[in-house]
Formats: C-alpha cells, sequence, structure tokens
C-alpha cells in the first residue's frame, strides 16, 4: 500500500496572529511553524500502517523552501519520502491540483489530509483531491482501519458518528482521534538524523486559474472591560445575562 | 436566477443549519434580485419549514440510493439541479465534503466558512474565518458560478415567511457515483443539543479536577438548554469525548452564551469560542487570562458556584 499524506506547514498554535500594516497578508515575523494538528494526527495514523501493515508513507507539502524544516519533521516522525511542490499555496483549489497530480503520478492507493488548516480553514483539498481523481471520499474521520483493498473509517457527523467502507483509492479527511494525542510521535535523535538523508523532491507547480482573491484581513473585535461579580452573588450574573446582555 | 441552497436533513427532519443556509441565500436574494431554491434530499418535514426562512421553491428529492451518505452522489444531485450562479450549503461535515465536489462539478469557485452575509454583490465581497478564530479573512470571488458553505451559529436563522411552492424532482444516481458505503450509525441522544449548533454552551476544563464531577454541569446546561463541551486538555484525558472539545484543533463556535467552567483560557481555546456574543468564565484563579477576554466573571470555587447557578436560573425560569 502507498500512502500519500498531505501536510501543510502552519503557525504554532501558540502563536499570536497579525497582519501585515497594508491588512493584506499573514504576517510571518516571528512566528514558528508546526506540521498542521490535524495532518499530524493523519501522518501518525499512516506511520502506524506502515509499521504493522508494511505500507510506504510519502508526505507532500505545497510551498516554497521555507516549509522544508516542517517537512523534515514529518520525515522524522517516520515518513520514507518527501515531495514539495515548490509554490506559494494560492488557495484550495490550486493545492488540490497539485496533490491530485502527484498522487496519480506516484500511484498513491490511500490519501489523508487534515479536515482544515488551521490557519486559512479551508476544509476544501481533501475533497477537491477526491472530485479531480474521482475516488472516494471520507471526511471529518476518527478512526479508520485497512484490511487488503477495504478501508472502514468512523466520522463524526453532526450529533452522533458513522462508520463508512470504501475500497481503495480513497482519500480520508482525518482530525483529533484518528489516533489519540498520547500516540502522536516526538521525533527521536535516530529519526532526526535519518530525515537529514531522506529524499526529499522538489517538483514544479501545475498552474490552475485562481477565482478568488483576498482583499484582506482584520482581527477580531476586542471585547469591553470584563463585569466581576461577587461569588456570592451568582443571582446578580442570572440577572445581568436576561437585562444586559439579553441572552437569556 | 435562483439561488441554489442545500437543506441539510438528518432522519428525515431539517437541521438547523439548513435554515440559516436558507436565510443566508435569502440575504443575497434580496441584494441580487434573486429568488431562492431549497433542494431537500429525502426528507419527511414539511416544506413550510423552509418556506418560513425565504425559500421560494423546495425542491423534493426523493430517492433510496441517497438514504446512503455520498459526497459525490449528493454533489451529483445538486448539479443537476442547478439554475443561477450561486449555490449556498451549511458548513456541517457533511455539507462541508459535498462543497468541492460540487464546485468541480458545476465549474464553480468555492468559498468556505463564511461569517457574514456579503458585503457586496458586484463584486462579490464577503468575509470568512480564518486563523481559526484569530482572524477574519475578506475575499472577493470573481464573477461566475459560486459555491458558499455558511459557518454555523454565525449569520443565524432569520424568520422571512413566503409562500413558495414544493415540486418532486427526479436525479440520475447511479452506482458508480456511490464510493462509500454506511455500515453503522451511531447517533447521540436526541435530547442532546449538538455543540455547533447550540445557543448556549456550558464547558468545563481541567478545573473540574475529574470525569465524575461533570454531573453538575450537566445540570446546569439541562436547566439552559444548553449543550456541553469542554478543553482540549479534557478530551485528550478522556474525561469527555473529542466531539466536545471547542477550540483550534477541535470545533470553533458561536453561540449567544458561552459559560466557561474551570478553564484558564490558553490562546488555543479562546480562538475556538471568542466569536461567542457573549462568555462569562467562573475560575478560583483570579489571575486566569480568561477573565481578560469574558464580558462577566466570578472567581471562586466551581463546586460551590456551578449549584447556585442552577438554582438561580431555574428561580429565573420559574422551575
Amino acid at each position: 500500500m502507498k500512502i500519500l499524506v498531505c501536510i501543510s506547514s502552519v503557525p504554532d498554535t501558540t502563536a499570536k496572529i497579525n497582519f501585515t500594516a497594508d491588512g493584506k497578508a499573514f504576517d510571518k515575523n516571528g512566528v514558528q511553524f508546526v506540521i498542521n494538528p490535524h495532518d499530524e494526527f493523519c501522518l501518525t495514523r499512516a506511520v502506524q500502517l506502515q509499521e504493522t501493515q508494511g505500507a510506504t508513507v510519502t508526505v507532500i507539502t505545497v510551498g516554497d523552501a521555507s516549509v522544508e524544516p516542517v517537512m523534515r519533521k514529518a520525515l522524522a516522525i517516520g515518513a520514507n519520502d518527501a515531495i514539495r511542490v515548490n509554490a506559494a499555496s494560492r488557495d484550495g483549489r490550486f493545492v488540490a491540483t497539485q496533490i491530485a497530480k502527484a498522487a496519480k503520478d506516484g500511484g498513491y492507493d490511500l490519501i489523508l489530509a487534515g479536515r482544515e488548516s488551521i490557519d486559512y480553514n479551508g476544509s476544501e483539498v481533501p475533497g477537491f483531491v477526491a472530485g479531480l481523481l474521482d475516488y472516494g471520499f471520507i471526511n471529518g474521520c476518527v478512526g479508520l482501519k485497512v484490511e487488503g483493498n477495504s478501508v472502514e473509517a468512523v466520522r463524526e457527523i453532526d450529533g452522533g458518528k458513522e462508520t463508512v467502507s470504501a475500497t481503495l483509492p480513497v482519500i480520508i479527511g482525518g482530525q483529533n482521534g484518528l489516533v489519540e494525542e498520547a500516540e502522536l510521535k516526538i521525533p527521536n535523535m535516530r529519526g532526526i538524523m535519518s530525515a537529514r538523508t531522506k529524499p526529499l523532491n522538489v517538483v514544479e507547480p501545475e498552474q490552475t486559474e485562481s477565482r478568488i482573491s483576498v482583499v484582506g484581513y482584520q482581527k477580531p473585535a476586542e471585547r469591553g472591560n470584563v463585569k466581576m461579580i461577587d461569588k456570592d452573588n451568582v443571582a446578580e450574573l442570572v440577572k445581568l445575562l436576561h437585562e444586559e446582555a439579553k441572552v437569556i | 436566477m435562483a439561488i441554489l441552497v442545500y437543506a441539510e436533513s438528518h432522519e428525515g427532519k431539517y437541521i438547523k443549519s439548513a435554515f440559516e443556509a436558507v436565510s443566508y441565500a435569502k440575504a443575497i436574494a434580496d441584494k441580487s434580485g434573486d429568488t431562492v431554491t431549497a433542494v431537500s434530499i429525502n426528507a419527511t418535514d414539511s416544506s413550510d419549514a423552509l418556506f418560513k426562512y425565504g425559500a421560494n421553491k423546495v425542491l423534493k428529492i426523493n430517492n433510496d440510493s441517497l438514504n446512503n451518505f455520498s459526497p459525490n452522489a449528493y454533489a451529483k444531485a445538486l448539479s443537476e439541479l442547478k439554475d443561477g450562479d450561486i449555490m449556498v450549503l451549511p458548513a456541517t461535515n457533511n455539507a462541508s465534503a459535498i462543497a468541492p465536489l460540487l464546485a468541480l462539478k458545476t465549474n464553480a469557485a468555492l468559498a468556505t466558512n463564511l461569517s457574514a452575509a456579503p458585503a457586496q454583490i458586484t463584486p462579490f465581497q464577503v468575509e470568512r474565518k480564518s486563523f481559526s478564530g484569530k482572524g477574519i479573512e475578506t475575499i472577493e470571488i470573481a464573477d461566475g458560478a459560486k459555491v458558499l458553505t455558511v459557518l454555523q451559529n454565525a449569520f443565524g436563522a432569520k424568520e422571512n415567511p413566503v409562500s413558495g411552492i414544493e415540486e418532486n424532482v427526479n436525479v440520475t444516481v447511479n452506482d458508480a457515483d456511490i464510493k462509500e458505503k454506511i455500515v453503522k450509525t451511531e447517533q447521540a441522544s436526541t435530547d442532546k443539543v449538538d455543540v455547533k449548533d447550540a445557543e448556549i454552551v456550558v464547558s468545563g476544563g481541567r478545573g473540574l479536577k475529574d470525569a465524575k464531577n461533570w454531573g453538575m454541569l450537566e445540570e446546569l446546561a439541562n436547566v439552559l438548554g444548553a449543550g456541553t463541551a469542554c478543553s482540549k486538555p479534557v478530551a485528550d484525558m478522556g474525561w469527555r469525548p473529542h466531539s466536545e472539545h471547542v477550540g483550534q484543533t477541535g470545533k470553533a463556535i458561536s453561540p449567544k452564551l458561552y459559560i466557561a467552567i474551570g478553564i484558564s483560557g490558553a490562546i488555543q481555546h479562546l480562538a475556538g469560542v471568542n466569536s461567542s456574543k457573549t462568555i462569562v468564565v467562573i475560575n478560583s484563579d483570579a489571575e486566569a487570562p480568561f477573565f481578560k477576554a469574558a464580558d462577566y466573571g466570578i472567581v471562586g470555587d466551581a463546586f460551590e458556584i456551578v449549584p447556585k447557578l442552577t438554582e438561580e436560573i431555574k428561580k429565573f425560569k420559574g422551575m
């Protein structure tokens, strides 16, 4: 089985998010980048399948050379090799076009991608890849088993869960729960050393037409000052929620 | 022309997000001069529920092949009914899976997780969630077909009754269109409010000390008709299911009222809840960073305050 894991390089979850002075772009100054958390759950599940079922794991990222440290981390966690598509990621359709091409060229039969990136929150890439390749697609997955040619995934639906089966090739949109937080792998020294010599192939992008442009970014409005209420006067809170905030 | 809306239903009943999507389409239609056509797939609910929010027409699909949710088959069904340029879907898990496939089939641009009605129609400019709640992105979509997904609890469901018409329609679904088969479904108990749809959310953190202590929180949620949620460490420790985790890497929510109990307010947690209208924080640590992001705060022991709050709410509601 050949597994392709789509990795996005995103600001660390603890990062304060700022935008450039003209408000047109995210300000990367002083920001640490990490593997998108949803992608990391996918990667860890893929590496488990590699260890238990003899799969090979390739990671793919669309980005300029600055994303390579994050890709090396994915290799240190256990991926066999990596593909970097040498382009700034423009939108979900563009990124998916690159991934679909690499997946077809490389003959991958299981593709894993986080349900969304925590920076642009598109939730677009896995679905676009599925559509471009005409593969099966299961999103919001919190569990994944593979047996021979068939997969069984548990996905979150609004208000519950469902178990879905499909035949390879298939695309999984994964999230926390695909593996537990405690199962996430922290690269050890051997992993880090071997990652340095694992193949990281750079390929040039396919061009696509984009019909979406960014006008600008802003931060959410700040809240007013907090109103503190005495712990012995809980009735006051109920009154304020009703009369002032008008939410109950 | 008509704006096409996917009116999602679960077990035959329209969900709240369907009404929000219809309301959103109606807001666009009022500016663009279009009408609103809602598409229902195997729903048994009355179409009146959709007319109430501004749908001029409800197209009803009844097709046994679609009892099994398949993103591709649903996208194909919707694409066959496309009439105008704009298609609106809720940003639920199911509809978010359909949206990219629908965009490909209709050669449309895709814009997801929209948090407000478009500021203008020509050119089409609209705000969407970005950086998991730490930012708001404004995008412009070029003329032509577009598929839009609408964040839950952001624009809201707005009543706007019209006298609409209902029509039964057929779509072609072939076996080859369905690549995924549902083997088993586990619905959470039906009296439980889903956290993404809930108007009020009661949420607990590590300050509650043990999974066994959730009873008082659920009682508070019950009297408020609220959904329950938790912080990331609580889900990771297995005290509560991952589906309740709200925050940057869990669910992002925007209820009217968010009550955080024993949650310190790490930046990752705030990102997922800061679009709540009103935030109440109850924490024993007066220095908890969450107080700086709250509207109302109480410093004290949650084990004393929460039962008192439940009693006061009961009194207020005459329960």
